[in-house]
């Protein structure tokens, strides 16, 4: 697409006195970590002016639960049978519309040039990115969990629920942050996004539903300790092969 | 572009003689492999009726299970060896295997289906092995999908094995995930297997259903070889193509 065409050489940009400039990747942990927060800062900044897509995530998720709760309002006896499924489709699915939106805006509005050509590394952005997208997430799931107490009668705001849904959430980002930046470049776009992320995610579903569906149930920590352990498992395999494959998806050719 | 030229012509001699014993070896080997599952093996003794005659499709069941197996194990060899080198050849040596091993694995799936109707009287159900042989396949067609939707050649390389990595490294949390939440597949190839089809596996089963699964691993093995040898040449063939209009235009 045209924009591989307007993508920088990464690493040396000539400077104005004929020399070359090194990116801006050293300075340590804490100047990485301010970039990282700069990406983030932007994108938070631009949500709270533009209201874009936080509203969409919370509109979309308040619809699914509603439809969710008509549909097995007849023939569901007990709500508590269905409400760990509904609530990790939800989430999924509410995920898929914020992220969409990540890569996309700076596609539609190209400035995602211009955040190519900022002199800081590329996995700086990516955790940018994650930042700015989990606090959508977070903040859609804080709506969202009240909203299933009230429809399906069940309280789902447990602290190993919640602890689930963090873990998850971040699994979810981690990777379905890459995968915007993968189908942005896509002809289609929007509707690729949920077909290449959703396989990726039945892990995390399954832990989700699991570890929903125990707390719900009254058991104990042991009995469903291992759903949170192959959360945090996913999370960190994941990050760590998003931070090592971000680097790859602009590139010249 | 000299990546595009280096596999344009596949030396024509010996390759083809090469492919036409490749070729004749399948086409044995699939012939073989009827023969043993449907005439040579005996039928298993601790099954009756139509349990005892689906058992037999476990020949062909194992077989394309290999098939996708030897596929998508290919592939991540492909994916890495792209992202290092950026050879277009490792790209369609992904894409070659990726296409086969789907294939296989649609195989799998499907006399899976006919087989547990039988035996499980069910078609379908959500155990562990099925979940992920089938969220494999899912992974793998999306895989297909998104490179359809990539215009620049490199991109799509790039993309399409970036995707594969995470596909394959996500099968094993998918495949744990699922055995957590619930199992009835046996598991034929482990020590503890109190259904009588486990313990020493070739023991507990007898010489001709060993003998036969043996050839439904070499069957499948030539298959899947030629098809995918073929695919691939044919993917550098249509990249050559591409490349040479692009010189014209």
């Amino acid at each position: 697409m045209s924009l591989s065409a307007s993508t920088p050489q990464p690493i040396r940009t000539p400077a104005a006195d004929g020399g070359s400039v090194r990116m801006r990747t050293g300075g340590g942990a804490a100047a990485y970590w301010r970039k990282v927060w700069a990406v983030a800062a932007k994108d938070l900044r631009s949500e709270l002016r533009a209201k874009e897509s936080f509203s969409t995530m919370v509109a979309f998720g308040l619809l699914a639960v509603l439809v969710f709760g008509m549909a097995f309002d007849l023939r569901v006896p007990e709500a508590g049978m269905v409400a760990p499924g509904v609530l990790w489709v939800v989430i999924l699915f509410t995920g898929v519309v914020g992220l969409n939106r990540s890569f996309g805006a700076e596609t539609d509005r190209g400035s995602l040039a211009a955040l190519l050509l900022a002199p800081v590394d590329r996995s700086a952005i990516y955790f940018g990115k994650v930042i700015a997208h989990l606090t959508f997430m977070l903040l859609t799931e804080a709506i969202i969990l009240p909203v299933v107490l009230v429809i399906f009668d069940i309280n789902l705001l447990q602290p190993w629920i919640i602890a689930g849904v963090v873990l998850g959430t971040i699994g979810y980002v981690a990777v379905g942050t890459l995968f915007a930046a993968l189908s942005s470049s896509s002809r289609a776009r929007e509707s690729m996004l949920p077909i290449l992320l959703l396989p990726v995610m039945v892990p995390i579903f399954t832990a989700g539903v699991g570890l929903t569906a125990n707390v719900l149930d009254g058991r104990v920590l042991a009995d469903f300790q291992r759903w949170l352990w192959l959360m945090v498992g996913y999370d960190l395999v994941f990050i760590v092969i998003a931070y090592l494959l971000f680097d790859l998806i602009w590139e010249e050719v | 572009m000299s990546t595009l030229a280096t596999s344009r012509r596949p030396a024509a001699g010996l390759g083809n003689t090469l492919m036409l014993v490749l070729n004749s070896a399948t086409v044995i080997g699939m012939a073989a492999l009827m023969w043993g599952a449907l005439v040579y093996a005996r039928s298993a003794s601790n099954l009756i009726g139509d349990e005892q005659i689906a058992q037999r499709i476990f020949y062909l069941h194992m077989g394309c299970n290999f098939g996708a197996l030897a596929g998508y194990l290919v592939s991540l060899t492909g994916s890495i060896a792209y992202l290092f080198t950026r050879n277009l050849s490792w790209d369609r040596v992904t894409q070659a295997s990726i296409e086969v091993g789907t294939i296989c694995g649609l195989g799998t799936i499907v006399t899976g289906i006919f087989w547990a109707k039988p035996t499980w009287n069910t078609y379908w159900t959500w155990d562990p092995r099925l979940t992920t042989a089938t969220i494999t396949v899912l992974l793998y067609v999306a895989y297909l999908l998104f490179r359809n939707g990539i215009d620049s050649r490199h991109a799509r390389a790039r993309f399409g094995n970036i995707y594969a990595v995470f596909a394959f490294l996500s099968l094993p949390l998918t495949f744990y995930s699922a055995r957590w939440f619930r199992s009835i597949h046996p598991v034929v190839f482990s020590a503890d297997n109190p259904d009588g089809q486990g313990g020493s596996f070739a023991s507990a089963i007898g010489p001709s259903m060993g003998q036969t699964v043996g050839i439904a691993t070499i069957a499948f093995s030539l298959l899947f070889t030629t098809l995918m040898i073929y695919r691939w040449r044919q993917l550098g063939i249509e990249d050559r193509v591409a490349e040479l209009r692009e010189e014209v235009e």
